[in-house]
């Protein structure tokens, strides 16, 4: 092998079976292309075989949970009797958690909106394409940045009285402190795999954990009125 | 008799009729296996092969495949529930009692298609994540990633689209709560939740447009879209998991040569 050069270009023999390569931006932002061979199985059997026995299994399992469990049936539907509370399915409860602190054309409207167009230019909002950990460059800077960020949000949260949004927001932030004091090298794994995270990793992390909070909350934790009511106490 | 099965079988293959229908021939060659994928209609969206640590469970979870899974059981109870249901008021109500007390089976069949239905939207989140967090979404991948989020969206209308179907208390105050939303959106807020439930109040008319979106609109969009979805995987490279971080690409791929690292 010469020595590394700014630029290595590598084609291997199976160039006909695959033709894509990985490429390397290098810190000094000449690329590297290297050829890997990887092992490759049949579509037609193999991995046909095993999608058909996963997909039985869940069908299996499916079937078992509708032996034992009954689809919900209520009365018929009456326009003049409001039920108390009046839950939407449990994929919308966060939303409809949101609609009980913002009005809907903050809850309903922008927030959703905001929600699928940030979900749809992820892939396109590649500014940090090796995927680096946040606190590794610039640590002091980025910390006060996103503390900032954090606190604003923590504070415009509680202005609003939403508890639920601010205690995963605090937990969060909680976490990206500790990856700030932490590094790659760290003895304990945890905060080693923090340190390491992408900023893209902590929005939507963040993201995950609301969430779940808030579909778990809206799903177990709302009375009548959407107060607060404890599940095990009805 | 396994063995007397087997020749049964290669004899059903080497048959006219049936290479007329399966025009990859007989034999488990290469070839043979690839062209099975190739030269059918269903099949050829998919490439003939697949990157081998791909297969494993850990790689994906196989939740792409189980949403498939749930998406391929719903249709086959939905249709069969469209069999015992009227989408009219109050008829569709004594449909679905009669789904629970009087048809055979039809209280399983409602269940299966209602658990499914979770099971579906839930399985569609948490591929969605796994996508993201394996840094599958990167190019070139980029515009599968969008063709998921719109097949998330129609998964999600599927989902709210048939919580009406039942006409029962849960069902008319979910989409009551739901429609007034829409008309909260600026300026044509109204003009979309009367375009929605043909009227100002969730009735008879909400509940005909709620049966066309669950049994026809959306379903027809949702293979469109997961049409395009499967044969993405094969233009955009096959099924390929780059990991967010590029320390652990070195992990999951071998170097075709020894290459020193420049670090």
């Amino acid at each position: 092998m010469t020595p590394p050069r700014d630029f290595t270009a590598e084609v291997s023999s199976d160039m006909r079976v695959s033709q894509r390569r990985v490429l390397f931006v290098t810190r000094r932002t000449s690329s590297q292309v290297r050829a890997y061979e990887e092992e490759r199985v049949q579509t037609f059997p193999e991995v046909l075989i095993r999608a058909l026995l996963a997909v039985e299994c869940l069908f299996l399992g499916l079937v078992l949970m509708s032996l034992f469990f009954n689809a919900p049936l209520e009365g018929i539907a009456n326009p003049t009797n409001t039920p108390n509370p009046a839950k939407a399915p449990w994929y919308f409860l966060g939303l409809q958690e949101m609609l009980h602190y913002f009005p809907p054309v903050v809850a309903g409207v922008l927030i959703p909106g905001l929600l699928v167009i940030s979900l749809i230019v992820i892939p396109y909002f590649d500014i940090n394409i090796e995927a680096q950990g946040l606190f590794l460059k610039n640590r002091a800077q980025r910390l006060r940045l996103s503390m900032i960020l954090c606190l604003a949000l923590i504070v415009f949260l509680a202005v609003f009285d939403v508890y639920v949004a601010l205690v995963p927001t605090a937990i969060v932030a909680f976490f990206l402190l500790l990856a700030a004091y932490s590094s790659p090298q760290s003895s304990s794994r945890f905060r080693s795999y923090l340190a390491q995270r992408p900023v893209s990793w902590w929005i939507m992390t963040w993201f995950l954990f609301q969430l779940i909070v808030l579909t778990a909350v809206g799903t177990f934790f709302r009375g009548p009125g959407w107060s607060w009511v404890l599940p095990w106490r009805s | 008799m396994p063995n007397r099965l087997e020749t049964y079988f290669d004899r059903l293959e080497r048959t006219r009729v049936w290479k007329s229908i399966f025009r990859s021939g007989t034999g488990s060659s290469t070839l043979h296996n690839a062209l099975a994928i190739q030269q059918n209609l269903f099949l050829h969206l998919f490439p003939t092969k697949v990157r081998k640590r791909m297969v494993s469970l850990s790689a994906t979870w196989y939740l792409g495949t189980l949403t498939l899974g749930t998406f391929f059981i719903l249709v086959g109870t939905g249709v069969v529930l469209m069999l015992y249901y009227h989408p009219s008021v109050p008829q569709a109500y004594s449909d679905v009692k009669d789904l629970r007390f009087v048809v055979s089976s039809g209280l399983f069949l409602r269940n299966l298609h209602r658990w499914s239905a979770h099971a579906m939207v839930f399985l569609a989140f948490a591929h969605m994540f796994r996508v993201f967090y394996r840094g599958a979404y990167r190019a070139p991948r980029e515009f599968n990633w969008v063709v998921g989020v719109i097949l998330l969206l129609v998964t999600l209308l599927l989902s709210y689209t048939g919580y009406l179907l039942p006409w029962d208390q849960l069902a008319f105050w979910a989409i009551t709560v739901g429609t007034n939303i829409s008309s909260a959106v600026p300026l044509v807020g109204d003009k979309i939740r009367f375009l929605l439930l043909g009227g100002h109040q969730v009735n008879a008319n909400a509940l005909l447009r709620f049966y066309v979106l669950h049994t026809v609109i959306l379903p027809l969009s949702a293979v469109l879209f997961l049409a395009v979805h499967f044969w993405r995987i094969r233009k955009d490279g096959g099924l390929y998991v780059r990991q967010s971080e590029p320390g652990n690409v070195e992990n999951s791929a071998q170097p075709a040569s020894e290459e020193k690292k420049q670090s």
